[in-house]
């Protein structure tokens, strides 16, 4: 039965999102939360001007751009800014169902070296939904200008993906970037995100829940994190999941729901 | 166990599993996440400085103070469009005086290898006309205007002018960042409607899109100030006028936010009833933005943008009112036989049938209004060369009866009225339904019609004219 | 120990930990989703000029919440 949803091609999803499908054009997306320097990363690899400033939500639309690196064209996808996946805006869930179903080769997830914490929060969710993810640690020259001393040794360590310090405006560590973000699309470097510990209840709901996950909907996308989102009644995957993977049980869900 | 079979069963089971816990777990995903995050920043990051003077903090103490906020607001309001207005005074009339003596030579020309007149009279005096004027008028306001403009938003100040007025905006019953797609308005009003989709309820969205015509664009502003020059600033010394011109379009923004303001509350209580939705608002750091980057960037994506989107339909746009200027039925034009048929309604509003229509066929675009209104004014009459205020001002007021009053409800109703094809195109884009469209012109045409007659007969009951 | 409140009326420039938010569905997530989990520090830095809505600092950034949303999170002093 749950053959239907396995057979889907593996990039197929990607036409929806309008970029490239084959395996020889790498998708990269940019994700990370507001005013981060997105836009700033993407106008800088791509020499497009999107629109760029300093205030929360600007980036409305998600805007892709070309650019060249050793030879190989990559598409790069610049995501609106969120603060997290958990698809509260619409916003959220353009950025989650883009990493989710487009499923970019790689995802750099900029954030802002003068707000770690709350930047890793995104990070962390991204990292549960891919392995494929880069880490820029952007506006280090404001982190420098505060005296604020990033380690991206130990961040590399602890999150168990490539960390590049960067300074977009100045395109300072760009090339770095580029570099890191290449090695993980071409599989060079494989990353291992350490993924987040739950509580032990919701762990042990979660490896109920996991194996059926794969069995119905197979590898394709993190079972681990399709769990956690049903446990969690995200409405919206479900939603996606429907858009993403043919009408053909919609109709049973919606009676769940009724 | 047995497996699910479909995406229904899948979720049915989730839910048995989480049971009546779903608040619990959701809480507390969230916080193993957070936590996590937590402690890895907590080894990632030293700080050498602890006792750093947090100078974001003392900028916000003045910036949104209960007692500088406000003034601060609109003193960076006047001074943006002074700096505007008295900056863009002289480039502006060299800019004129060039391209007019350009036309002059093309008439020559034109002469000289004895073209017919109608075909001097559509290049020369409708299209090449109106592409002089729209490019003396607006390029060096949006020259001056945009770079400021972006320097602010690169600062980070924006979202502190929405913390400030982000009680009006609740108590209109309108989304906090209502405000924000106001500020970018000032460019270009459908940039400011696609920047709606930063508010996430639509029925507040609908609001902020309805009314951010009520916001000055790029395209109206240099009429606005035009208009200012001659009449606000004419009364008084040549020194002073350019102050004066400032003050006189800073009220009419100030107005056009009243308006905005009274107008969405009009609506949440109406049409668009509900409470406003959860906002949440992020004050980012301050950022020193780079200046030579702003100037080039602001010149290139928005000065050049808007004045090509503005030749491209004002030189058809030119040719056209020609034709209907010098097409004659009878003997009067057809341009004439429109003006006098809507004469009588114009004149209850203050202004007359040429203006009104040039705001009718200036509906492509908004910065032709005034090219419209005065190849209007001047075909049919003496030939004259524009090239200076002084020269508009002598037009308007000598040769076409223009009062004070005149002038002061075609500004109102420059502030309020239809918004432009543009505008319109992206409102039926983001909206998809031709009644919130509709809405769009109507709601700002209603309230320009219903100003314009209260200030003109305001204004001559109370025998000030 | 002092008695809890809620997060709006807690005054400016104090520090408070969050308790509980008070909220359901789509409320809930957001404020959850801002950062403001139960054991979260976060400082009152200012109001704005009319009184409303209070800017925090949650988890290193300013953010700003309308009445509504900052009077469903109960707070203890810090
Ligand atoms: N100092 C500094 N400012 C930056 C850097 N990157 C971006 N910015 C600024 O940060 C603000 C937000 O950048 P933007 O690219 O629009 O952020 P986005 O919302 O993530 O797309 C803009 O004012 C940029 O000029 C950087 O590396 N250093
Ligand atoms: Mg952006």
């Amino acid at each position: 039965m749950g053959l239907t949803y396995q057979s889907t091609g593996k990039l197929a999803n990607r036409e929806a999102f309008d970029v490239p499908v084959s395996a020889n054009e790498p998708v990269i997306a940019l994700a990370g939360n507001p005013n981060t320097g997105k836009s700033t990363v993407f106008n800088a690899l791509t020499g497009l001007r999107q629109h760029t400033g300093n205030w929360p939500g600007k980036t409305v639309l998600q805007t892709k751009g070309i650019f060249i690196h050793e030879g190989q064209q990559y598409t790069l996808v610049d995501l609106p800014g969120t603060y997290s996946l958990l698809a509260n805006s619409v916003d959220e869930q353009v950025a989650r169902d883009f990493i989710c179903f487009a499923k970019p080769d790689a995802t750099i997830v900029v954030v802002d070296a003068t707000c770690l914490e709350r930047n890793l929060n995104l990070a962390l969710q991204v990292m549960e939904i891919t392995e494929q993810v880069v880490l820029c640690v952007n506006l280090i020259d404001e982190a420098r200008r505060r005296k604020l001393n990033i380690d991206t040794g130990a961040l590399t360590r602890a999150l168990g993906i490539p960390v590049v310090a960067t300074a977009a405006r100045s395109k300072e560590g760009l090339p770095q970037l580029l570099e890191s973000t290449a090695k993980v699309v071409w599989k060079k470097i494989k990353p291992r995100p350490n993924l987040v510990q739950y509580i032990p209840e919701v762990e042990a709901a979660v490896s109920l829940l996991e194996p059926k996950v794969k069995a119905l909907l197979g590898n394709d996308i993190n079972p681990r994190w399709i769990s956690l989102r049903l446990l969690d009644g995200d409405i919206t995957l479900i939603k996606a999941l429907e858009k993403f993977y043919g009408q053909q049980k919609v109709k049973s869900v919606r009676e769940v729901f009724a | 166990m047995s497996l699910p079979s479909s995406l229904g069963q899948l979720v049915e089971e989730a839910q048995r599993l989480s049971g009546p816990l779903q608040n619990t777990i959701r809480d507390s995903i969230v916080n193993s996440i957070y936590t996590t995050a937590e402690s890895i920043a907590a080894g990632a990051v030293t700080t050498g400085d602890p006792e750093r003077t947090d100078w974001d903090r003392k900028i916000d103490n003045i910036l949104t103070s209960p007692v500088w906020g406000f003034p601060i607001m609109l003193g960076l309001l006047v001074l943006v469009f002074w700096v505007t207005i008295t900056g863009a005074n002289i480039p502006s009339a060299m800019l004129a005086e060039g391209l007019f003596w350009i036309e002059a030579r093309l008439t020559d020309f034109f002469m000289a290898v004895n073209a017919p007149a109608w075909l001097h009279g559509f290049l020369v005096l409708g299209v090449y006309r109106s592409l002089a004027w729209v490019v003396s008028v607006m390029l060096p306001p949006m020259a001056i205007f945009f770079p400021m403009f972006t320097l602010l938003e690169d600062s980070g100040y924006l979202p502190r002018v929405a913390f400030n007025l982000d009680r009006f905006f609740k108590k209109a019953g309108a989304h906090g960042k209502q405000a924000l797609t106001m500020s970018m308005g000032f460019g270009c009003n459908a940039a400011g409607i696609i920047a709606c989709r930063v508010i996430d309820s639509p029925r507040e969205r609908l609001i902020a899109t309805l009314t951010n015509v009520f916001v000055p664009c790029n395209g109206r502003f240099p009429t606005l100030i035009a208009l200012a020059m001659i009449f606000v600033g004419g009364s008084v010394a040549l020194s002073l006028a350019g102050a004066v011109a400032t003050l006189a379009v800073a009220g009419l923004v100030v107005l056009g936010i009243a308006i905005t303001l009274f107008v969405s509350w009009l609506l949440s209580k109406t049409l668009l009833k509900g409470t406003p939705s959860s906002f949440t608002l992020e004050l980012p750091p301050y950022r020193r933005p780079q200046i030579a980057q702003v100037i080039l960037r602001s010149m290139l994506d928005r000065t050049i943008f808007v004045l090509t989107r503005a030749m491209i339909i004002a030189a058809p746009a030119g040719g056209i009112i020609w034709i209907l200027a010098n097409t004659h039925i009878g003997d009067t034009s057809i341009l004439a036989a429109l003006a006098g048929w809507l004469d009588p309604f114009a004149q209850h509003m203050g202004l007359d049938g040429f203006i009104l229509t040039a705001f009718i066929l200036g509906l492509p675009a908004n910065e032709i209004v005034l090219p419209i209104l005065i190849m209007s004014y001047v075909s049919g009459g003496a030939m004259m060369e524009l090239d200076s205020l002084a020269a508009l001002r002598q037009l308007l007021v000598d040769q076409h009866g223009w009062t004070w009053l005149t002038a002061l409800c075609t500004m109102i109703f420059i502030l309020c009225h239809w918004p432009c094809g543009t505008t319109l195109f992206t409102i039926q884009k983001e909206q998809h339904r031709w009644r919130w469209t509709l809405l769009a012109v109507a709601i700002p045409t209603a309230m320009g019609i219903i100003l314009c007659i209260t200030v003109n007969y305001l204004a001559q009951g109370l025998g000030l004219i | 120990m002092y008695g809890s409140t809620t997060l709006n009326s807690a005054p400016v420039g104090s520090f408070v930990l969050v308790k509980e938010v008070n909220a359901e569905g789509l409320t809930r997530r957001r404020l959850l989703d801002l950062g403001l989990v139960p054991g979260t520090r976060v400082e009152v830095i200012r109001r704005s000029p009319v009184g409303d809505p209070i800017a925090f600092n949650i988890r290193g950034a300013v953010i700003a919440l309308r009445q509504e949303e900052s009077s469903k999170v109960t707070v203890i002093d810090s």
